[in-house]
């Protein structure tokens, strides 16, 4: 696919970089013809300087037989300029980042009338996955298929934990739990599980199976499955205002801790009582211990400087035994904050880019079996795709353990009349079905990429 | 610095020049000649080093930087030149191996300029090979792996940077592979028809294939003693005609094929046949006496003034003796050069440009020092660093020819000779004046001076930095 990127920033980079990966020819537009070199040194697009709401700029970028367009630039109005004159211009479709509440809560409106295919706000996103999470503690991670009838789960196996020294194919027969172990990561390595890994210590693991059986799951190794109850958040921004949003709709007691105070007047007013707004600042250590930072069953840091998030959430772990979500803008140093046993890390750039690139992978096969859901398990390793089975195929006839399907291939459950089956060798996969598949091979587009 | 990247690289280098030397070999089969022993020996060699360095063990870290970039495109172009100079050696139709070298070297940087007196003694594979190594060469050889090897892409565009000719490098979609294939397919179709036209014309297949080679590289080597010269008015008229197309920007004829006319006639593009039609016109006018018919004294001088411009090197008639004023124009020519993005060599029409603009605007400042001024080529500023870049190329570019011309020197020829011979190199044209003129050779030169001039023709070609990084000691730094 043609794809023109309009803004480069960290978004636009990420985008422009997994886009490429998979395959689609992109143009980048920025005013920064800085960025641009930096970014065409990376990988394998073209560059085109400019400011991106020009029609002559987004012609020279090729609009025209664009299929398309995505703006990311820094600025909410011209995003939506970006996308308004690439509609007229070219016939593509066109996504728009639009972070501000306001264009926000209008963007069922913007998508009708101005012809969006997507408006994505990080920010919300951010805080939707932040919610999620906190109310489900003990995972680091959550995402759902089969709206939302299966969750793949990621958690991290504490010391003593009964699974410790179990090997993969004996935890139905000793624990009696139907969950399917997808991936095992272990120190730098990832992989996809098979029934002899034997589970250590500090493994990282993630897990799929229908929200009632995780819970099973969880119990079994004795993990706190409870929602959380009460939260600490530092830093009111867009992401705490989004995240206050939906807590208090869930009923979590929120106290937020805002150093501006012009802004905590604004959080004040705008919930009232239901949110406890203090106005301090979260590095001094007494405030977070006046505060209750040692009872808070959940701790969020969503400031804005990375280094002072990971700080206060290392201070927060020595000191109590909340649930920690740590926010984290700069996506480079992934690999070594893994390290840091910090819970849940959120990287708002990231959730962007994955939304992006998820919509995109399902508009290239609008046809057939194609991709409905798209999670990555393991960055740029490993993900987790779910399929409709809409016509019988070649993987439709056979019991799975006839398949044959390529290395690192697992058929991780399958939805059929509203229930969850944890797929065995002599399952079979039938027309109807919504099935999901874990694959260290990014190239998925359609049911039938399984097989040899 | 990524060695083992480097010798992968290099291996395919290799592979690619064993499969270059089937067309030589196809030509000895066809005209039943022995040569094709010597080409068959070459090509296994190629293919057993390739294979060895390629299919072994692939590299683990694929990861190149700039650096890397520069050193594989300095060094795959020496690699390809001592092996491409190994049938002409092996063979023994040219005894010497720096001769063979330097033959080899003057094909595939497109220059055109010969050891041989008499080229007509070559076997006809060896001549299709010298012809070959000008239409690899003129378009990159490089360029052509990455059109077929897979690589990742950005670490591609190091590559293409530093073999493309040019002050700056713009890809004309988004993937570097499918511009490779793009800019091969356009190299591919103008070679093709210059051939039909040329077979229209009355010139023999064999005759034809290497003329268009030799063309479409802009290299010149001929196959006959006398160049072109003895060829119909036609045959001439179409030569001069693919000799200007071939130093056009090839991004152009993209924008042509797309329909953008405007965005095709760049302002280099303009420029480059203004300069092309005074000279043709000053120089016709000026030997008018000597040849006495104003349409001949045209056709002599619009074919003398294509040929140097565009850096191919053919030629009807010897200019040697032509007026001072003419043959002044063509050493003047003989620095412009071509376009960038084209198979011609020299400084380039677009530095040429971005040069005056900037000593325009230097002045300017001078007079009013607060002035903020930007240069500007086709209506867009440029940005400083390609600035700084052209002109640091110009101090490169008059160090190294000092330096060459002060080695060639020992050998104690004249001074027009030294100077004509060191021009014709570094800009990959072939013949200069008076010893080394178009009915002359380099032959004479000693081997000190042959590899001056066979390092100025690399330099040349690949526009100096890349071989001047390979003896700065900080690339080899780690």
């Amino acid at each position: 696919m043609d794809i023109i990127i309009i803004g480069c920033g960290k978004v636009g980079e990420a985008l422009a970089e997994q886009l490429n990966e998979q395959g689609n020819n992109i143009t980048v537009i920025d005013t920064d013809a800085k960025k641009l070199n930096e970014v065409s040194s990376k990988c394998d697009v073209m560059g085109v300087t400019g400011n991106g709401a020009t029609h002559l700029v987004q012609q020279e970028a090729g609009i025209e037989h664009a299929d398309l367009m995505i703006a990311v630039t820094g600025s909410d109005e011209l995003n939506l300029l970006c996308c308004l004159i690439a509609k007229k211009a070219g016939n593509c479709k066109t996504i728009a980042r639009v972070r501000s509440p306001q264009y926000s809560s209008e963007a069922p409106f913007l998508k009708d009338e101005l012809g969006l295919a997507m408006v994505i706000n990080p920010e919300q996103a951010a805080a939707a996955e932040i919610a999620r999470v906190l109310r489900f503690p003990s995972a680091m991670k959550i995402d759902t298929f089969c709206r939302g009838r299966v969750e793949l789960i990621k958690l991290r196996l504490p010391e003593n934990c009964p699974l410790v020294g179990l090997a993969v194919k004996e935890l139905s027969s000793k624990l009696g739990c139907d969950v399917l172990v997808c991936t095992i990561e272990r120190g730098d390595d990832a992989y996809i599980a098979n029934g002899n890994t034997v589970f250590e210590e500090r493994d990282v693991i993630s897990i799929i199976a229908s929200p009632k059986k995780a819970n099973d799951f969880f119990r079994k190794i004795n993990y706190k499955s409870k929602s959380v109850k009460d939260a600490m958040i530092v830093g009111g921004g867009e992401i705490g205002h989004y995240l206050c949003d939906i807590l208090v709709n869930d009923g979590v007691s929120v106290k937020i801790i805002e150093k501006d105070a012009e802004r905590s007047d604004e959080l004040c007013a705008q919930w009232g009582n239901a949110v406890t707004v203090i106005n301090g600042d979260a590095s001094d250590q007494e405030v977070l211990l006046e505060e209750g930072l040692q009872q808070a069953g959940a701790f969020v840091a969503l400031t804005n400087l990375d280094e002072e998030n990971i700080l206060l959430s290392l201070f927060a772990r020595s000191e109590g035994n909340a649930k920690l979500v740590t926010k984290i803008n700069r996506i480079d140093f992934e690999d070594v904050i893994k390290h840091l046993d910090l819970d849940t890390i959120i990287y708002p750039k990231s959730i962007t880019s994955d939304t992006i690139v998820r919509y995109v992978r399902s508009l290239k096969n609008a046809q057939g079996s194609n991709v409905e859901q798209l999670h990555q398990v393991i960055k740029g390793k490993i993900e987790a795709a779910e399929f409709i089975i809409r016509d019988s195929s070649a993987v439709t006839e056979e019991p799975l353990m006839k398949l044959k399907l390529k290395d690192g291939i697992l058929v991780a459950a399958i939805l059929r009349d509203k229930k969850v089956v944890i797929p065995r060798g002599s399952d079979v996969i039938k027309p109807g079905d919504m099935v999901v598949i874990v694959s260290a091979d990014s190239e998925l587009h359609d049911i039938t990429d399984i097989l040899r | 610095m990524n060695y083992r990247m480097i010798t992968y690289i290099l291996g395919w280098i290799l592979i690619f020049e064993a499969i270059f030397m089937t067309v030589p070999a196809i030509t000895a089969v066809c005209y039943g000649e022995s040569a094709i022993v010597w080409f068959a020996v070459t090509a296994a060699i190629c293919l057993a080093i390739g294979l060895l360095l390629t299919k072994i063990k692939k590299p683990q870290d694929k990861k190149l930087y700039s650096r890397d970039g520069y050193v594989i495109v300095s060094l795959s172009w020496i690699v390809l030149s001592v092996f491409g100079a190994l049938p002409f050696f092996l063979s023994g139709e040219i005894p010497s191996y720096i001769d063979a070298l330097f033959e080899t070297v003057s094909g595939f940087t497109t220059t055109g300029a010969s050891i041989l007196s008499d080229v007509e003694k070559l076997s006809k594979s060896m001549l299709i090979w010298r012809s070959f190594t000008h239409w690899v060469g003129g378009m990159g050889v490089l360029v052509f792996i990455m059109a077929f090897v897979r690589l990742s892409g950005a670490q591609n565009m190091h590559i293409m940077k530093a073999e493309s000719p040019g002050p700056s490098v713009s890809k004309l979609v988004p993937r570097v592979k499918t511009t490779a294939l793009l800019l091969y397919a356009i190299y591919f179709v103008l070679t093709l028809a210059e051939f039909i036209l040329l077979i229209a014309g009355g010139m023999t297949p064999f005759e034809a294939l290497n003329t268009s080679f030799a063309t479409a590289g802009t290299g010149g080597f001929g196959i006959y003693n006398t160049s072109l010269g003895g060829f119909s008015a036609y045959i001439q008229i179409v030569v001069i005609v693919f000799m200007l197309l071939f130093s056009v920007n090839f991004n152009s004829y993209f924008f042509l094929i797309k329909g953008k006319i405007k965005d095709a006639l760049t302002s280099e593009v303009c420029i480059f046949f203004a300069i092309v039609a005074v000279s043709i016109t000053v120089i016709a006018f000026n030997i008018r006496s000597m040849v006495g018919d104003l349409g001949e004294a045209f056709l002599d001088s619009s074919f003398a003034v294509s040929s140097i411009i565009s850096t191919t090197g053919f030629s009807t008639v010897d200019f040697n003796p032509w007026p001072e004023l003419s043959r002044t124009i063509l050493v003047l020519l003989m620095f412009i050069g071509a376009c960038a993005g084209s198979t011609g060599g020299g400084i380039k029409v677009s530095r040429i440009i971005i040069l005056f603009k900037s000593l325009g605007k230097e002045l300017l400042v001078m007079i009013h020092p607060n002035q903020v001024k930007k240069v500007k080529l086709g209506g867009r500023p440029v940005d400083h660093e390609t600035v700084r870049s052209v002109s640091v190329f110009i101090v490169a570019y008059l160090l190294l020819f000092v330096a060459s011309m002060v080695l060639i020197s020992f050998d104690e020829h004249d001074l027009i000779t030294n100077f004509t011979a060191v021009a014709a190199t570094v800009n990959n044209i072939g013949p200069g004046l008076e010893l080394v003129g178009p009915t002359a050779n380099f032959g004479f030169f000693s081997v000190l001076s042959k590899i001056v001039l066979i390092f100025d023709m690399l330099a040349g070609r690949l526009e100096l930095f890349p071989m001047l990084l390979l003896f700065t000691p900080a690339t080899w730094k780690k």
